[in-house]
């Protein structure tokens, strides 16, 4: 049981980076736009793209949180003590992203756009890189039970090489779908656009990695042996695969394929995380089994899972497919009857 | 774990002072966006489906423009409302390592519930232009039942830390044989979610009515703000009467399954029978009350109907396990605060009601209109007073009468919670006060746009010195030269 409850974490995790990933990596090419007038196109296709679903994007975080309290209480405890800072600023950063995104585009001043856009871009950046720190934390055993805040836990070699992978896949993931959202939007130069920065941010993505390997080989021994063995050897290799798919599809310019390919790569990459961590949440101090909570919690908690996917999925898939189609738009000045007023410039 | 529950009260941990602070700034916070989240689709679809149904342009335009508002609203409240799960981990990990399990499953059915709110919204939000009328409608309809769902959830775990139950304790104090079924369907529970729901129902009804209150008192007497007004109200002053009911249930609740939070909401000192009602005054430490209105024997017969009934008073149990008299007083202000305001509540629905009845109609007068436009602000405090009472007076326990709240605390330093306090206090002002700037400029843009319209269908000439006058040009060059009458203040200015 606590092991089913286990991966229904690891699957939420991989969910909240692929889908509150593609989020924060349009916020990521926002903050890369430019000045107002050069940076114009992509964020007004960064708006439109990203408006309808990003909410419902970032409840899978709230998920992630529930499922760790409810289902492993003692980690959540070790790793909100032991991870204070970085949990706390990724949070602020949560704060200023959505509420930078939420009023910019009801705003018709430049000024004020540019102050929202600000808080927006920027926290897109850091949240991500914080939250997977707070993982690369954890993956290279960090954090005990009883482990105190320090800045060892987070700022390591390790983890910031997290943190910076978190923000090249957000950004691969994010430039990838803007690339079909462009095609979608009728915006051919954003196609071109966007394809040209997915192929950087793979690029340093494949730079990373390879800097990683050597980096953390001593220092998160048991995970970096599960990655280089195993399951976790072999979603690696697929992850890499689906990597390389995304390029090749990116390069022949097919849009359509290259988001799930993308999408793909970096879930698998959170389940080979999963594989390699085996048995342990926190690595090597406590295992799966350890920290679950009641038995009778678990199976409730699966129990509700599982009407929440019935009740869940069919209404996410809705939106989805309502979005890819095309149907969701938002509301304008003129369906709402709204005026102009003096200062506006946009 | 005697002898450390023995030490941890004893000693307060620096952090825990705040700790405390940012959990109420940032809660106090998000409340404020609670009722909007929870009631505000439900009284759109209301204007929303009156639009479909008789084929309203003015209902359809009202619709509209909430879900406008409704967007950005709910953005915030999301974002605010993450934070808080952050902080459960950030502020009080004692409190989650310990009974996340027993409890936390509540906040596992409030994440899906606001999973699918979330969808739903957004579909709702963005499917204007482009769904069919009737079909985005409907889509929409589940909303209110998920935000039902999601409020359960929520009270739910809010509740056990009431009257916690559904586990046994071991030989080390830890939570064993856990029932789930129990541990959502505390005593509490049923009271509590009730209150809340209407009360969530009602704000968002006055304040929503309350905008347009203001629009009429400042002469705007169209169909537009009647309707915005009628509709709102009409849902939060039915509501209104039920509430007071609700209310006085629950504190009869509290009276039974939490004698010690009823005595420092009511100011009872010692056990005793024909205990008196203080309204307002303060509880010195040596248990004697300075101030306020003493009516003799009215606690007794609120809580158990006639005299007779034996009140648990705050000494029944050792000082270090009940409120201290300034949290005790806290407790009981906010307490009288939220029953008075709930008391004047009912006048306002009762004279809704009275005219509706004699004249079928809005009342005439503006004095109604004053009141209203206030009652949305005073409902807003009614929510801030109504959840400082249930946490206030469950001091010093974060779960009731099995963990203090020294000892859930987090260990980080003081220093670096109060610098984030800091850092806090700073976003969350700047951010609400974007969003309030933000609605109030859509706000400003739709009543240029009507006056602009309503000028061109009277035809006025130009030099007409009417409200709705030559300002009312629908260009940006003219529309936006400072419109007389103090139009740009808040709306809870005008009254």
């Amino acid at each position: 049981m606590a092991e089913f409850i286990a991966w229904v974490l690891v699957i939420a995790i991989a969910a909240y980076a692929c889908a509150g990933g593609t989020d924060y990596g349009a916020g990521f090419w926002d903050l890369l736009a430019g000045g107002a007038e050069h940076g114009k196109r992509p964020r007004w296709l960064i708006d439109h793209a990203m408006a309808p679903v990003w909410e419902a994007n970032n409840v899978w975080l709230i998920f992630v949180l529930v499922i760790m309290w409810t289902g492993f209480p003692t980690m959540f405890q070790a790793v909100f003590s032991a991870m204070w800072l970085p949990l706390a600023l990724a949070a602020v950063g949560l704060v200023l992203r959505g509420a930078g995104f939420a009023l910019r585009k009801p705003t018709r001043r430049l000024a004020q756009q540019r102050i929202y856009g600000a808080a927006f871009a920027v926290s897109s950046l850091v949240t991500p890189f914080f939250l997977g720190a707070v993982l690369g934390g954890i993956a290279s055993g960090r954090v005990e039970v009883g482990t105190t805040a320090s800045a060892d836990a987070w700022a390591n070699g390790t983890s910031v090489l997290t943190g910076l992978l978190a923000i090249a896949a957000t950004a691969f993931l994010g430039a990838v779908f803007l690339c079909s959202d462009a095609l979608r939007f009728g915006a051919p130069d954003l196609v071109d656009y966007f394809r040209l920065r997915a192929l950087c941010a793979f690029g340093v993505i494949v730079v990373l990695a390879l800097i990683a390997l050597p980096v953390t080989h001593h220092d998160a021994r048991y995970v970096w042996d599960g990655l280089t063995g195993g399951m976790g050897l072999l979603l690696i290799i697929l992850a890499a695969v689906c990597g390389l798919a995304t390029v090749l599809l990116l390069l022949r310019r097919s849009y359509g394929w290259s988001r799930h390919t993308s999408v793909a790569s970096v879930a698998l990459v959170v389940g080979a995380w999963g594989f390699a961590q085996r048995p342990y949440v926190l690595p090597t101090s406590l295992t799966v089994t350890e920290a679950a909570g009641a038995t009778h919690t678990l199976r409730w908690l699966v129990i509700v899972t599982v009407i929440a996917i019935v009740l869940v999925g069919p209404a996410l898939v809705l939106l989805y497919r309502l979005d890819t189609m095309g149907e969701l738009e938002e509301l304008t000045d003129a369906d709402t009857r709204a005026a102009r007023t003096s200062g506006d410039n946009l | 774990m005697l002898s450390t529950v023995g030490f941890l009260a004893n000693s307060t941990p620096d952090q825990l002072l705040p700790a405390r602070e940012l959990m109420a700034f940032t809660l106090a916070s998000h409340i404020l966006l609670v009722p909007f989240g929870v009631a505000l689709p439900f009284i759109t679809l209301l204007m929303h489906h009156r639009a479909l149904r008789r084929n309203d342009p003015v209902a359809l335009t009202l619709a509209r423009r909430w879900s406008a508002v409704m967007a950005v609203q709910f953005a915030i409240g999301i974002i605010t409302g993450t934070v808080l799960s952050f902080e459960f981990g950030l502020l009080w990990p004692g409190m989650m390592g310990r009974w996340g399990d027993v409890f936390g499953l509540g906040f596992g059915v409030e994440a899906w519930a606001f999973f699918l709110e979330a969808v739903l919204i957004a579909i709702y939000l963005y499917g204007w232009r482009r769904l069919k009328p009737w079909t985005h409608f409907w889509l929409a309809v589940p909303l209110p039942p998920a935000a039902l769902m999601g409020a359960f959830g929520i009270i739910a775990a809010n509740s056990w830390m009431n009257t916690p139950q559904g586990f046994r304790l071991d030989a080390q104090g830890n939570p064993v044989d856990v029932d789930v079924r129990q541990a959502v369907f505390t005593p509490m529970f049923g009271p509590e979610y009730w209150h809340f729901v209407v009360a969530m129902l009602m704000t968002a009804g006055y304040v929503v009515a309350g905008v347009y209150a203001v629009g009429r008192l400042r002469g705007r007497r169209d169909r537009y703000h009647r309707l915005g007004f009628t509709v709102p109200f009409t849902v939060a002053a039915i509501l209104t009467p039920i509430q007071f009911m609700l209310g006085d249930s629950a504190a009869r609740a509290v009276f039974h399954k939490q004698p010690v939070k009823f005595a420092a909401t009511e100011l009872v000192w010692k056990t005793d029978t024909h205990v008196p009602e203080y309204l307002f005054g303060r509880l010195n430490g040596d248990g004697t009350i300075s101030g306020g209105i003493k009516i003799p024997q009215l606690d007794s017969i609120l809580a158990g109907f006639k005299p007779s009934t034996q009140v648990t008073g705050l000494t029944s149990v050792p000082a270090a396990d009940r409120p201290t008299a300034v949290q005790a007083t806290i407790a009981h202000w906010a307490f009288d605060i939220m029953v008075t305001i709930g008391s004047v509540l009912i006048l306002l629905a009762l004279w809704y009601a009275w005219s509706w009845w004699r004249h079928r109609d809005n009342p005439g007068n503006r004095w109604f209109y004053r009141c209203a436009a206030l009652a949305g602000v005073a409902c807003l405090v009614t929510v801030e007073c109504g959840w400082i009472t249930t946490e206030v007076g469950r001091q010093p326990w974060i779960v009731y009468q099995h963990m203090r709240v020294s000892e859930a605390v987090t260990s980080t330093r003081a220093g670096s919670l109060w610098a984030m306090l800091g850092i806090v206090m700073v976003v969350y002002v700047a951010v609400f006060g974007s969003f309030l700037a933000v609605v109030l400029k859509m706000r400003t843009r739709w009543r240029i746009a009507d006056e602009g319209s309503a000028a061109a269908r009277a035809e006025l000439p130009p030099e007409t010195d009417t409200p709705y006058g030559p300002r009312s040009e629908p260009e940006p060059t003219t529309a936006g030269t400072a419109p007389g009458g103090g139009s740009d203040h808040t709306p809870g200015g005008a009254s």
